[in-house]
């Protein structure tokens, strides 16, 4: 009988202990931190829209979850890991923020999710593309969204090498996410049979690229692969267009292309290039009324990070609604626990190292005539399934694997 | 093919060529902003931001009014330097006579503002603007292939930079504004509208830039913080040269375009910071910069 009594009251007492951890909103505020690139090189496809689309999800609860209030905080990075360490640093230590969101340099989250790490605090990443974010660089507080490098390597690289370019040589932006980038693909084009052939890392930004453009062209491989993003990306293709990149027989592939770029670069001088998306606004109904909302809100067409913030906060809130708790590791394990349907992802699943796993786009940009407004920009030639576009987990050195 | 430190020679030949090419940008640049510093003493910290109003005014115009590539041309700078002479009516004339660093910070400032504008109403994804038709295409020369509109470039630059060295340092007109700014009230003496002269030389200084800018926008992507980054270079540029010397600057800035290409061939990561490395040279070794005089 005491014994029964025992377990029973030491079971009573833990249930209570765990339901004091986990079922309380702190300062009774759900409190998102929005970090991104504000006024830089990345502004457009996050930026101040990726805050509004944060918003549109924090408005869909009624800016409410559990009768207690959703706030948000926001600050520009930068593009500075430095600046962006102090500010997260601030928002968790004296700021009570319980989640950031948003953050797009690949340096960038890689700083931040470690100080996240140390206060165990949560962190959703819709922008940056560095795969080593889940791989070496993991934590267990944060979560990485939208796409990264690997799918990126392995959506275009691999449609290019089969279709013939076999030898590569490689525009790779010097920093965290171009080094990423630049050896996923390097893997992918050895696995297809193909080679790299020589690389230059130009440094981050540039703006002419014609010097690097020739030496692309001089090395007489198939294909010059950029390993770049953002004003980066469009300058070095402009300029590859000037220079006779294409009627001299070489392919250009650019790896990462956001929405943004392929409209700043406009039908005419991007038709035909190849990239890998995590989602496009004109794929089925729900995303393209999902964009209509989002267009009326900030006079554009989302890009695919526009969409990840939103369906991440979604997500998010419904996990905190969920648990009753704005822990991380509460909110972080019920996100895993449950998959993701809606507009931006069907069966998406956050594994354990942190890396949302879903389907992603292999689209090809249409050509002037095909293009019916200026939005029109993409057709989708190939669905890749979530388990083969992203790195499987017996290849990752993320230290939450056992391996 | 023969090949210098591993670089085939045609290669070499290319990236001397596309070398002279951005140093032609340079040269204008710096060349603005040497006018500027030379008779009006003000450190233009805008002079980035009247660049990339060159290219987006250029844009614009096309966009909204249909406007053609030459005749943005002449009408960019045109309206950029007058908005350059209204900054110096309004704002830069009442901290004349002060320490530099008030012109500097009041520059800064006006090229913040600018550009965080712009910012809000474009975005920094870059408008298009579409190369004029009759520079589409481009020439083999054995060693490259050299764009139409690239060699255009070189010419349009070096024709306006001699044309404003031949101006300041060989006609009267010129005289007269050195010899405003040497001495001011003297020259009022003589009836010369010597505040006059200062606002349109300001403006002058800031079309040059336009006049690049508008250079710029049918090959680099116009966005409102492509002036920012180029500033910087520039200005390393105009202090290697010799604040203030005309033909250092349009010299410096042609030397500096052959010396970036080069490290961009031999060892690109260290392209964005090889021209920093010869303005400490020089700044060791000769502080009034190349063509400057001694103090």
């Amino acid at each position: 009988m005491t014994m029964m009594k025992k377990l029973l009251t030491s079971a009573i007492a833990s249930a209570m202990m765990a339901g004091g951890a986990q079922a309380a909103i702190s300062n009774d505020t759900v409190k998102i931190g929005y970090l991104a690139d504000m006024s830089g090189t990345y502004r457009d496809l996050a930026g101040p829209n990726g805050q509004k689309a944060l918003e549109m999800a924090i408005a869909d609860f009624g800016g409410n979850v559990n009768g207690k209030k959703i706030e948000v905080v926001s600050a520009d990075d930068r593009n500075s890991p430095d600046t962006s360490s102090s500010t997260v640093r601030r928002w968790v230590e004296n700021e009570n923020v319980d989640m950031v969101a948003g953050m797009v340099a690949s340096s960038v989250s890689i700083a931040v999710s470690k100080i996240l790490e140390e206060n165990d605090r949560l962190g959703i990443i819709s922008g940056s593309a560095a795969s080593s974010i889940t791989n070496e660089h993991c934590t267990p507080n944060h979560i990485h969204y939208v796409y990264d490098t690997y799918p990126l390597a392995n959506g275009t690289a691999s449609a290019v090498v089969k279709e013939g370019g076999k030898t590569w040589y490689m525009l790779t932006a010097d920093y965290a996410f171009g080094h990423s980038l630049e050896s996923d693909v390097k893997n992918v084009v050895e696995a297809n049979g193909g080679e790299i052939i020589g690389a230059v890392r130009h440094p981050f930004p540039t703006q002419d690229f014609s010097s690097f453009i020739l030496q692309a062209q001089a090395s007489g491989a198939d294909v010059i692969g950029l390993a770049n993003a953002g004003a980066d990306t469009t300058n070095a293709i402009t300029t590859a267009s000037e220079f006779g990149v294409t009627q001299s027989g070489q392919t250009l592939a650019a790896l990462l292309l956001f929405l943004t770029d392929v409209h700043a670069l406009g039908a005419q001088t991007a038709q035909g290039i190849q990239l890998t998306t995590g989602w496009y606004w004109d794929m089925n109904e729900e995303t393209r009324e999902w964009s209509d909302r989002f267009m009326k809100e900030t006079g554009v067409r989302p890009t695919m990070v526009h969409a990840g913030i939103y369906s991440s906060a979604t997500q998010y809130l419904n996990a905190v609604a969920a648990t009753g708790s704005d822990d991380a590791q509460t909110v972080r394990k019920q996100m895993m626990d449950t998959p993701i349907n809606d507009m931006f992802a069907k069966n998406g699943k956050i594994r354990v190292d942190g890396r949302m796993v879903h389907d992603m786009y292999l689209a090809e940009v249409k050509t002037p005539a095909e293009s019916k407004n200026e939005w029109d920009l993409y057709k989708i030639l190939r669905t890749i399934p979530a388990d083969e576009a992203y790195r499987p987990l017996s290849e990752s050195k993320c230290k939450l694997v056992n391996n | 093919m023969s090949m210098i430190f591993g670089v085939p020679l045609a290669v070499l030949f290319g990236q001397l060529l596309i070398g002279i090419i951005n140093g032609a940008f340079y040269a204008l640049l710096s060349l603005g902003l040497a006018v500027i510093f030379g008779l009006l003493k003000i450190i233009n910290f805008a002079h980035g931001a009247m660049y990339m109003l060159g290219a987006m005014v250029t844009v614009l115009m096309f966009d909204a009014l249909g406007v053609n590539y030459w005749v943005a041309l002449f009408l960019a700078p045109l309206l950029v330097g007058t908005f350059g002479v209204l900054i110096e009516y309004f704002l830069l004339r009442r901290i004349a006579g002060q320490d530099h660093i008030y012109s500097l910070l009041l520059t800064f400032g006006v090229a913040l503002i600018i550009q965080g504008v712009l910012i809000n109403w474009f975005g920094v994804s870059g408008l298009r603007y579409t190369m004029p038709d009759m520079f589409k295409g481009g020439v083999n020369l054995g060693f490259m292939f050299m764009p139409y509109y690239r060699a255009w470039v070189i010419v349009a630059a070096l024709l306006v930079c001699f044309g404003t060295w031949f101006v300041i340092e060989k006609t009267k007109l010129g005289s007269y504004l050195r010899a405003g700014t040497e001495d001011s009230e003297l020259m009022q003496g003589f009836g010369i509208n010597v505040p006059l002269l200062i606002s349109l030389t300001y403006g002058f200084g800031v079309a040059l830039a336009a006049f690049a800018g508008v250079l710029a926008a049918p090959i680099y992507s116009v966005t409102p913080v492509m002036g920012s980054s180029t500033l910087i270079v520039v200005f390393a540029v105009v202090v290697i040269g010799g604040m203030g010397s005309i033909g250092g600057a349009i010299i410096t800035g042609i030397l500096m375009g052959v010396i970036e290409g080069l490290t961009k061939t031999f060892y690109p990561p260290a392209s964005s910071a090889v021209i920093f490395l010869v303005m400490v040279l020089v700044l060791m070794f000769r502080p009034s910069g190349l063509f400057g005089k001694e103090a």
